[in-house]
C-alpha cells in the first residue's frame, strides 16, 4: 500500500512527534509512503478568504500526488478535510473542474481525479484493518485508560467523507484504541471542538472552548488524551499550561497521537516514537511499561 | 433597533448565488445550530441562528463589517445536525468570503495570507527546522512559495497581501 504522505504546514514543524509515530507505525504495517517536496498549504486556511483560491491549491496538492500515481495519506484532519472535499467536488463537477484546470495552468498542473485522500487513522482502519493490526500487537497496553479526541474534521463534514463513520457517535478511533489492549472511555462532550479554528482571531474564547474538555478528561481520571490532528494537539497540549494559569487549575494531562500509542503497542522502542517532544510529562505512563 | 430603510432586501440573494450560501433562505429559525455550537456555549457575541436572520432581513453592512462573522471555529456541528440542511458553516465562509470582497477582511486571515505569500504555508520551514528533522532522521522540506504566489496572482487574492504581496 503506498500513499503519499501529506504533512501539511503544521505537522512537520510543531508535531515531529507525531510524524515520527506515523512513519515507524506505518512502516510496520507495510504502508509505504513518498515524500514529494512541492507539496504547499492545503487550502483549508484560504476557505474563508476565497473559496476559488482555496480549492485552487488543494488541487495543486492532488495534481502534484496524481503524478506520483498515489492516494494521500493526511496526518492533519483539516488536511484531509479540504482536499478530500475538493477531491469530491471537482470529481462530481466537470465544469468547476473545467475553470480549476485552466487557472491552474500558470502552475503547469492539472487536476485529473485519479487519487483518494484519506487520513491516516482511517487507512489504519478501513485499509490496513483491525484484525491485521491486532495480530502484531506485542506489548498489550491493558493497564492503561485512553480518552479519544476525534476531533472535527477527521469526521465532517460527514457528506464528504461518505459518512464513514458517525459524526454524532463516532467508533474508529474508540476501536484503535481498545485493539492496543487499553480500554477507551467514554467522557462528557467527547465530539467537542478543540476551538482551534477560532484561536487566531479571539484566543480567549478559543482556550475557554479547550478547556472544557480538559476538565472532562481529568474527571474520568484517564492516563492520557488520545488524539490525531496537530492542531488539536496545539489546543490540549501546547497550551495547557496558558490555560492552566488562566484557568487557575492543575491538569497535568498527557496529550499522546494516536499512533504513538499503536507503536508502544506494536513493541516500537519508546525512543522511536517521540515521546521526548511531548510537552506534557508522559513519564508515568513509559516508565510503567518498563 | 432595526433601521429598516437601510436593510438591503437583495443581500439573501447576493448570499444564495454564493457557493455554500444556496440553502439559506431554508431556515426556520429553529436554533439547531445555535444550541450546539461550541463558540455560543462560551461567547455570547457569535450566535450563528442570529447572523442568518439578520442576513435574511438584509442587514449587509452590520453583517459584513462584524466581528462576529470570524467566529466560526468550522467543527460543522450545526452544518451535521440543522434539519434545513442550510450548511452553515459553508453558509458562514460564503458570507466571510463576501466580506472580503467588500473590503472586511479579518486581520488573523491577512497574517495568514501573507505567510502563505511568502512561505507557501502557514509556517516558515527554516534552516533550524530542518536540523532537528534530520536530526530525527525525518526528511528536509523544501519550502517554495512560487505556485502559491501564481495562484495568489491568479484569483486576486495577492491584493489582499500587504507585507511584501501586491497590495497598498
Amino acid at each position: 500500500m503506498k500513499y503519499a504522505l501529506f504533512l501539511g504546514c503544521t505537522v512537520p514543524v510543531r508535531a515531529l512527534n507525531y510524524e515520527l509515530a506515523a512513519r515507524k507505525v506505518g512502516q510496520k504495517l507495510g504502508l509505504e509512503f513518498l515524500d514529494i517536496p512541492e507539496f504547499s498549504c492545503c487550502g483549508f486556511p484560504v476557505k474563508s478568504v476565497d473559496r476559488m483560491t482555496s480549492i485552487l491549491m488543494a488541487a495543486e496538492n492532488l495534481s502534484l500526488a496524481e503524478e506520483t500515481n498515489s492516494d494521500i495519506c493526511a496526518l492533519c484532519s483539516a488536511c484531509s478535510s479540504v482536499l478530500t472535499e475538493v477531491n469530491k467536488e471537482l470529481k462530481e463537477n466537470q465544469a468547476l473542474r473545467n475553470r480549476i484546470n485552466g487557472d491552474l495552468s500558470v502552475t503547469g498542473r492539472k487536476y485529473q481525479g485519479k487519487i483518494r485522500v484519506k487520513h491516516f487513522v482511517r487507512i489504519l482502519h478501513e485499509d490496513v484493518g483491525l484484525e491485521k493490526i491486532k495480530e502484531m500487537i506485542k506489548r498489550p497496553l491493558s493497564e492503561f485508560n485512553f480518552t479519544p479526541h476525534y476531533g472535527c474534521h477527521y469526521l465532517k463534514p460527514s457528506e464528504v467523507y461518505g459518512r464513514f463513520d458517525n459524526p454524532e457517535n463516532p467508533h474508529t478511533l474508540d476501536e484503535l484504541i481498545q485493539l492496543t489492549g487499553a480500554k477507551s472511555i467514554p467522557y462528557e462532550d467527547k465530539n467537542q471542538c478543540c476551538g482551534g479554528g477560532v484561536l487566531g482571531v479571539d484566543e480567549a474564547t478559543a482556550l475557554k472552548i479547550a478547556a472544557l474538555k480538559l476538565d472532562h478528561v481529568k474527571a474520568t481520571g484517564a492516563d492520557a488524551l488520545v488524539l490525531i490532528c496537530p492542531f488539536c494537539n496545539i489546543m490540549y497540549e501546547g497550551n495547557q499550561k496558558k490555560i492552566e494559569r488562566q484557568s487557575s487549575s492543575e491538569f497535568n494531562l498527557p496529550v499522546l497521537y494516536y499512533p504513538q500509542v499503536l507503536g508502544l503497542a506494536l513493541g516500537i522502542p519508546q525512543d522511536e516514537l517521540g515521546f521526548r517532544m511531548n510537552r506534557v510529562k508522559v513519564s508515568e505512563i513509559l516508565s510503567q511499561l518498563g | 433597533m432595526i433601521d429598516v430603510s437601510k436593510l438591503d432586501p437583495n443581500f439573501k440573494y447576493e448570499i444564495t448565488k454564493e457557493p455554500g450560501g444556496e440553502h439559506m433562505t431554508r431556515c426556520f429559525a429553529c436554533g439547531t445550530c445555535t444550541a450546539g455550537c461550541p463558540v455560543r456555549e462560551i461567547n455570547d457575541e457569535y450566535n450563528p441562528r442570529r447572523i442568518i436572520r439578520m442576513a435574511l432581513l438584509g442587514m449587509k453592512e452590520e453583517v459584513l463589517s462584524s466581528n462576529f462573522i470570524w467566529f466560526c471555529a468550522s467543527c460543522y456541528t450545526c452544518e451535521e445536525r440543522c434539519p434545513q440542511d442550510v450548511k452553515i458553516a459553508d453558509l458562514m465562509n460564503a458570507i466571510k468570503n463576501i466580506a472580503v470582497r467588500e473590503g472586511h477582511i479579518h486581520p488573523s486571515f491577512t497574517a495568514q495570507l501573507e505567510a502563505l505569500f511568502a512561505h507557501g504555508r502557514i509556517y516558515e520551514i527554516t534552516e533550524f527546522d530542518n536540523k532537528k528533522r534530520v536530526k530525527l532522521g525525518l526528511p528536509q522540506i523544501k519550502e517554495s512559495s512560487e505556485d502559491t504566489r501564481k495562484l495568489f496572482r491568479k484569483t486576486g487574492v495577492e491584493k489582499l497581501v500587504k507585507k511584501g504581496g501586491g497590495g497598498e
